[in-house]
C-alpha cells in the first residue's frame, strides 16, 4: 500500500525536477542557437535550429558593433579595479588585524561601516565628484569608483585571515631583523593568497555587471564597458535578432569561462595553504 | 610596534581611495537632500523642503507610491513564489540521487548571466510576433495564452517578477540546502517514530529550524528587490513600461537624478536617495532582530 502510494509521487518528483532544469537551462540554449544562426531564420521559424550554424554574427557585432571595445573597456576597468582595490585592501588590513595602535578599531569600523551602505546612495555627488576632477567618460574615474567600491568587503574579509596566522610568524621575523615590508610581503601576503583569490573572484562578478554607474558617468562609444554598451546595442540593432542573440552571448561567455577558471584556482589555492 | 610612517604606507592608500569615493558621496548624499538646488547651484539651506516636495509635487506625489507599491509587489511575489519553490527544490534534491549535482547546477545557472542580460534575452524571447515562448504556446495549442507578455499593463510586471525568480531561484535553492544538511537526523527519525506524517514532520520540525536560512533569505530578498535596477531597465526602459505598469524606485531615482528632475534634480533625487536607505536599512535591522528572536525561542 504504501510503495504502491509511492511511487507516482516519485516520479511527479522526478518530473518537476528535470522539468524545471529544463526551463533553467532551455532560454540559454536558445539564446546561443539563436546567434548561430540568422535573423531570417529566427523570425520564420522561432523554433528551429540552425539550419547551417554560422559565427557570422559574431563577427559582425565584435567589429561593427564595436563589442571589441566594450570587451577591453569592461577587462580594464573590472581588472583594474580588483586589483588596486584588493592591493590597498592587502596592505590596510595588515596592521589593523595584526598592530595595537592607538585608533585601530576606529579605523576598522570605519571601513567595515562601508558594507552597510549601499554606494548607490551616493550616485549624484559621486557624479559631480568625478565632474569637478574631470573624471566624466573617463575608464579611469570609473576604475577608482570600483576600486574604492570593493575596499570594505576586502578588508573585512582579509584581517579575518591574517588573524588567524600564528604570532610567533612575524616575532620570529622580527628578531631576525626583517622589517615590517618584508615581513608583509615575504611572510603575511603568501599566507594569505587563497583568501586574496575568492576576494577577486567574488568583487569581479558585481563590477562586471554594474550598469548604473557606467550608465551615468560614460558618456562616448569608445568608453563604454560591456552592459553599457549592451544598453546601447539593443536601441540600434532592434531587428537584427541574430545579433542581439550574439551579443548577449558575448556578454555572458566570459564570466562563465572565469567561474570555470576560478573555481579550480581557488580550490587549488586552498588546498595548496593546507600542504604547506 | 611599527612607527607611525610605516603604518601611514600601509593605511594610507585604502583610507584615501575609500573615503573620496565612497565616504565623502555618502555624506553628500545627505547634505545635499537638506538644500535647495538651482541647477548645480546651492541655493540655501531648504530643511526638510525636498522631501515635502517628492511627497507632494506632481508628478512625483504619484510616481513614488506607485513605484513603492511596485517594489512592494515584487518582494511578496519574489517570497511567493522563487523563494517557496527554491525551499521545495531544496527539500526534495535533499535525498535525490544520481543527478543531484547537474541539478542544483543547473538551477543556480542563471545567476551567473547578468541581470541586465536576462532583461534583454527575455524581452526577445517573449516578443508578441517573433519570439519562441509565444510561438510554444501556440504550438501546444494554446492559441489563447499568447498574449503580449510585456506589452499589456496586467501581465507585465508579474512576468518580472517571474523572470527576476528564474534568475535567482538557486540562490535560496543553496541556501536551504545548507541549512537542511545542518538538521541532524534523529529528529526526523523522533517524529517518525511518534507517528508524524512526512507533512507534520517537515512543519512542525523542518520549518521552524529553517528559521536563520528564511531570515537570511528574507533580509537578502528584500534588499535585493527594493535595489532592483538592471533587469526592469532591461525589459521595460527607464520609465517602467508600460505606461509606468512596472516603474520601480530604482528606476524613479534614475529618472529625478539624470533625466527629468529639472532644475530641482539634485536636492530631490538626494532626498529620495536618503529615503530609500532608510527604509532599507531598517526594515532589515527590524526584520534581521525579528529572526534572531525567533531562533531565540528555538531554542
Amino acid at each position: 500500500m504504501k510503495t504502491a502510494r509511492r511511487a507516482p509521487g516519485r516520479v511527479a518528483v522526478h518530473l518537476l525536477l528535470w522539468g524545471y532544469a529544463v526551463v533553467a537551462l532551455l532560454p540559454l540554449v536558445v539564446m546561443l542557437l539563436n546567434s548561430l544562426r540568422p535573423t531570417s531564420e529566427v523570425f520564420t521559424a522561432p523554433l528551429g535550429l540552425p539550419t547551417s550554424p554560422s559565427l557570422r554574427s559574431y563577427g559582425q557585432v565584435w567589429t561593427e558593433a564595436s563589442f571589441s571595445t566594450y570587451f577591453m573597456n569592461s577587462l580594464i576597468v573590472t581588472g583594474g579595479a580588483v586589483l588596486l582595490g584588493t592591493a590597498v585592501s592587502a596592505l590596510a588590513a595588515f596592521p589593523l588585524a595584526r598592530y595595537d595602535f592607538f585608533g585601530n578599531r576606529v579605523l576598522g569600523a570605519y571601513f567595515l561601516a562601508g558594507l552597510m551602505l549601499p554606494i548607490r546612495l551616493g550616485l549624484v555627488p559621486i557624479f559631480y565628484l568625478m565632474d569637478s576632477m574631470g573624471l566624466i567618460d573617463s575608464l579611469l574615474g570609473l576604475t577608482l569608483l570600483y576600486a574604492a567600491s570593493g575596499v570594505p568587503f576586502c578588508i573585512f574579509v582579509l584581517s579575518a585571515f591574517y588573524r588567524s596566522l600564528p604570532v610567533e610568524l612575524d616575532e620570529a621575523a622580527r628578531l631576525d631583523g626583517a622589517g615590517e615590508f618584508r615581513i608583509f610581503g615575504q611572510i603575511m601576503l603568501p599566507l594569505v593568497r587563497p583568501a586574496l583569490a575568492s576576494v577577486m573572484l567574488f568583487q569581479f562578478v558585481p563590477l562586471w555587471h554594474e550598469f548604473l554607474y557606467p550608465l551615468v558617468l560614460l558618456r562616448s562609444d569608445e568608453k563604454f564597458t560591456i552592459p553599457r554598451g549592451l544598453s546601447q546595442f539593443f536601441g540600434e540593432y532592434t531587428t537584427d535578432w541574430s545579433a542581439l542573440f550574439a551579443g548577449l552571448v558575448l556578454a555572458t561567455a566570459p564570466l562563465f569561462v572565469l567561474f570555470v577558471l576560478a573555481t579550480r584556482q581557488i580550490i587549488a589555492g586552498l588546498t595548496a595553504g593546507m600542504s604547506k | 610596534m611599527p612607527r607611525w610612517r610605516v603604518l601611514a604606507v600601509f593605511l594610507l592608500p585604502a583610507f584615501l581611495l575609500y573615503s573620496v569615493f565612497i565616504v565623502y558621496p555618502l555624506v553628500s548624499a545627505l547634505d545635499y537632500s537638506f538644500f535647495e538646488w538651482r541647477g548645480i547651484r546651492q541655493a540655501g539651506f531648504a530643511g526638510l523642503d525636498n522631501y515635502r516636495d517628492l511627497l507632494s509635487v506632481y508628478p512625483y506625489d504619484q510616481q513614488l507610491w506607485r513605484a513603492f507599491a511596485h517594489n512592494a509587489l515584487f518582494f511578496a511575489g519574489t517570497m511567493l513564489i522563487q523563494n517557496t519553490v527554491g525551499l521545495l527544490f531544496a527539500v526534495l534534491l535533499f535525498r535525490y540521487g544520481r543527478g543531484k549535482r547537474f541539478l542544483q547546477a543547473s538551477f543556480t545557472t542563471p545567476y551567473l548571466v547578468d541581470p541586465l542580460v536576462v532583461g534583454y534575452l527575455w524581452s526577445l524571447l517573449l516578443n508578441p510576433t517573433f519570439g519562441p515562448v509565444n510561438a510554444l504556446l501556440k504550438a501546444a495549442g494554446l492559441d489563447s495564452w499568447a498574449l503580449p507578455w510585456l506589452g499589456d499593463t496586467n501581465t507585465a510586471l508579474p512576468i518580472v517578477i517571474l523572470v527576476n525568480a528564474w534568475q535567482w531561484v538557486g540562490f535560496p535553492m543553496l541556501m536551504f540546502s545548507a541549512a537542511l544538511a545542518g538538521i541532524p537526523a534523529e529528529y526526523h527519525e523522533a517524529a517518525r517514530v511518534d507517528g508524524a506524517s512526512a507533512w507534520q514532520a517537515f512543519r512542525r520540525v523542518t520549518l521552524p529550524l529553517l528559521t536563520p536560512a528564511i531570515g537570511v533569505v528574507s533580509v537578502l530578498t528584500f534588499i535585493g528587490n527594493f535595489n532592483a535596477f538592471g533587469l526592469v531597465y532591461a525589459m521595460a526602459g527607464s520609465t517602467g513600461s508600460p505606461a509606468g505598469s512596472t516603474d520601480v524606485l530604482g528606476l524613479l531615482f534614475y529618472r529625478v537624478a539624470f533625466v527629468e528632475g529639472g532644475v530641482e534634480a539634485i536636492g530631490r533625487s538626494s532626498a529620495l536617495a536618503v529615503l530609500m536607505f532608510v527604509f532599507i536599512f531598517g526594515v532589515s535591522l527590524l526584520a534581521t532582530s525579528y529572526f534572531r528572536r525567533r531562533e531565540r525561542r528555538l531554542v
